[in-house]
């Protein structure tokens, strides 16, 4: 009997003394996979110039019927991306967001990208939805803010031309 | 209570046992074991030991309402869950918070459909909505610090 009592106890000794395993979470955070797909952002050119084109392909791509856009013209003088057209107004419902990486998929300038924010929680539903203000990435610098004033003729492509069409 | 009632406007003693009430709150929330899909998932492991929300006061998942002040919905809601969700809801003693945990509980998520309750805030009142799908237990934990915000900033005179 006693035999048995001591070799819990070992064990018990032995996890004393172990490394806890716990994480910390809210001072000490685990860094997420590669692969890992938190909360979007839509990517800029170097430029400034918004990648997103308003083609609505990501909304068709979504499953849940997560994405809004709505696409205005672009002109030399307020120009948000190259090509004809931007997206005037892109909304993600972040609740219904099922972070599938489908939009990522369907977008043909890579414009939408899933990041690596999982810190979402609101206190309304209505909080839930992004605009394309907040789901923007920040620009290079202050003189790439858009829109800009181009010279006519440059940005004619809406998506770039590839480099290695083979690839 | 009774005691907001009594004191009327003592400035002082009220917010002063307004913060110690409501930091005892934050700190000693049992949430109720209350998961339907893969949410549940997530939230046993935001139980165990690599997340281990007994730091934050949350000891246990009581199985039974009764001894639960919080109501973490995990997983989707059926039409035909409803009804027990929003018994459970009232047998459960105030003070009593609900997080809706994913992307379903929130408002349906993927499942625009008949079956599916598309958020369970047309049956309960629900304090945070957690994103993801499911959310991480980090998610999940981020949503219940919110909801401390929230409960620090509950006033005394505004209690049931």
């Amino acid at each position: 009997m006693f035999r048995g009592i001591l070799e819990g106890m070992r064990q018990t000794l032995r996890s004393f003394f172990e490394k806890p395993v716990t994480i910390q979470y809210p001072e000490q955070k685990r860094p997420v996979r590669a692969r890992f797909k938190g909360r979007h952002v839509l990517k800029r050119y170097e430029n400034g110039l918004e990648k997103c084109i308003g083609c609505a392909l990501c909304a068709a791509a979504c499953p849940a019927d997560a994405i809004f856009v709505e696409a205005a013209e672009n002109t030399d003088e307020r120009r948000f991306s190259p090509g004809e057209r931007y997206a005037s107004t892109y909304e993600i419902n972040m609740l219904r967001c099922i972070y599938c990486g489908f939009c990522e998929d369907a977008c043909p300038t890579e414009a939408i990208v899933l990041g690596d924010n999982y810190e979402l929680s609101f206190m309304d539903r209505a909080a839930s939805i992004y605009t394309k203000d907040m789901l923007l990435e920040p620009v290079p610098a202050v003189d790439k803010l858009t829109p800009q004033s181009t010279p006519p003729g440059v940005f004619t492509r809406s998506v770039p031309e590839m480099k290695d069409p083979e690839d | 209570m009774g005691i907001e009632q009594k004191t009327g406007n003592m400035g002082v003693v009220t917010t002063t046992l307004e913060q110690v009430v409501n930091w005892s709150r934050t700190n000693s929330m049992w949430p109720m074991l209350f998961g339907l899909a893969c949410c549940a998932i997530e939230m046993m492991a935001a139980q165990a030991s690599n997340y281990d929300m007994s730091r934050f006061g949350m000891e246990l998942m009581r199985a039974s309402p009764r001894q639960s002040d919080l109501m973490i919905v995990a997983g989707r809601v059926s039409r035909k869950m409803a009804p027990v969700l929003r018994q459970l809801y009232d047998q459960m003693p105030d003070p009593k918070w609900v997080i809706a945990m994913g992307d379903c509980a929130s408002c349906g998520g993927v499942f625009n459909n008949y079956a599916i309750v598309q958020g369970v805030d047309e049956i309960v009142p629900v304090d945070v909505y957690v994103a993801g799908c499911p959310p991480r237990p980090e998610g999940l934990i981020h949503g219940i610090m919110t909801l401390h915000e929230k409960v620090k900033q509950e006033q005394l005179t505004k209690w049931k």
